[in-house]
């Protein structure tokens, strides 16, 4: 009785209901992100250089990243002295913010989205780059050579993939004329006429997104063989995990983002009747996600770094324009064939 | 409406709260060493010398003020996104002008070097 008493009013029923799905959803961050990934990652990288990977912990080495994290629990937080200690404590906590944050307009199957904004993608964008306010303030804040720079590397290149990125949820917007991601998936697949310059924008989204996340071949804000470990060098065991968890957190949010925006989100080729609905969309959605994020990390593992002229050149040199061009293209075959 | 925001409000705070949880668990956890050195910036093992924070050279500030540009161009194109079906042909001729406007801008930038790492 008192407990129903207590959640009788309508926005207490529903605040209880936020912070519950809050919690859901950073706790699926948390072990689909970084506790999976890094295992993933480094089997992955194991299997393409033909060595065996981690391999003691558990069956297999597949308990490697628990027993890591545990370990992290029982390691000190250092500050270095000259550090600015609010802002250095505040950055990886931003960063795992950010990545969380992401995952509100992510649809995960019909009806399974946490709020479907009716700015969706515009909100998404926008929250994806305060990661970038995260970096650079952890590098700023460590008083650290290696750390400005990466976190500088990391201001450059961060706002200038955002242009292409932009451009290509521009598109799906124009194609859609919506900027719910339900609606988004909902009118997928589409039409063929449109397809080369979805095609266009789904290659410019992907190029864009691996370098929004940092990773190879556009990881120089983190360049280990010049910067030590660029902006988080002076992070000591668990904000370093948290930086982790945002790192892979938004690989994970980016990989969900295009396939709701270009695979077709939670719908699949066929259905398992016994499924249902909602079993099947989380099915073909998680399944889709992984496989995009396998992808970059088939390429992380396959390509060289860029150098920083020729990341920044690819952006705005190439991306930039031929991604204008596109919308262009695209917005014209719409209002033709409308 | 507000709803939505509010779950962004309270995505955010609880968040925070659970990044920040580890991070307890470690201050209760964790042994502390007493070893000053500990706290020195590590700056591939020698001992630092001078400030990081000194005048550096801000080399993305062309690339900062040309993406404020562009970002707010971008910020306008999302409405013309969404209703362009409805309005037709006269909207996509002035988006045509709007990003050929921005198109010789870009061509300026580029033009006069703003697009180096230098």
């Amino acid at each position: 009785m008192g407990l129903g008493g207590f959640l009788g009013s309508v926005w207490q029923v529903e605040l209880v209901r936020m912070v519950v799905l809050a919690a859901v959803v950073f706790t699926f961050l948390a072990v689909g992100g970084p506790l999976f990934l890094v295992l993933a990652e480094r089997k992955i990288s194991a299997w393409i250089q033909a060595r065996v990977g981690p391999k003691h912990v558990g069956p297999h080495g597949l308990l490697q990243t628990v027993a890591d994290t545990l370990k992290l629990l029982y390691k000190e937080n250092i500050v270095p002295h000259r550090a600015d200690v609010v802002l250095f404590s505040v950055a990886p906590v931003l960063v795992a913010v950010a990545a969380l944050l992401d995952w509100v307009v992510i649809p995960f199957a019909p009806g399974w989205v946490v709020r479907d904004l009716n700015v969706g993608i515009l909100y998404f964008a926008a929250v994806s780059s305060l990661t970038v306010i995260g970096i650079v303030t952890g590098g700023w804040a460590s008083n650290n050579k290696y750390s400005l720079l990466g976190g500088l590397r990391s201001a450059a290149q961060m706002v200038s993939y955002e242009l292409p990125l932009a451009f290509s949820l521009l598109l799906v917007a124009t194609v859609t004329g919506t900027l719910s991601t339900v609606r988004i998936v909902e009118a997928q697949p589409y039409p063929a006429y449109l397809y080369p310059s979805v095609g266009v924008a789904a290659v410019v989204f992907l190029v864009a997104a691996t370098a929004e996340t940092n990773r190879i071949p556009f990881d120089l804000p983190e360049a280990e063989a010049e910067l030590v470990a660029g902006y988080f060098s002076e992070y000591t065991p668990m904000r370093f995990a948290l930086f982790q968890l945002g790192e892979y957190g938004s690989l994970l949010a980016s990989s969900a983002l295009f396939t709701t925006l270009f695979l077709g989100g939670w719908k699949g080729p066929f259905s398992l009747p016994w499924l249902g609905p909602v079993g099947n969309g989380l099915v073909w959605f998680l399944l889709k996600t992984y496989a995009v994020v396998f992808f970059l990390m088939w390429v992380r593992w396959t390509y060289p770094r860029f150098r920083i002229d020729q990341l920044l050149g690819l952006s705005w040199k190439v991306l930039l324009p031929v991604s204008m061009v596109n919308l262009l293209v695209a917005g014209g075959l719409v209002v033709i064939v409308r | 409406m507000p709803l939505d925001w509010a779950y962004v409000a309270v995505f955010a705070l609880v968040g925070a709260g659970m990044a920040a949880l580890p991070l307890g668990l470690v201050w209760l956890l964790a042994p502390r060493s007493q070893y000053p050195q500990k706290r020195i910036a590590y700056e591939s093992g020698i001992i630092p010398f001078g400030e990081a924070w000194s005048q550096f050279h801000v080399r993305y500030y062309l690339f900062g003020l040309a993406f404020l540009l562009f970002d707010i161009e971008v910020i306008y194109i999302y409405p013309w996104a969404v209703v362009l079906r409805e309005l037709g042909g006269f909207a996509f001729v002035e988006m045509l002008i709007f990003l050929g406007v921005l198109g010789v801008g870009l061509a300026y930038a580029w033009k006069k070097g703003a697009l180096e790492w230098a």
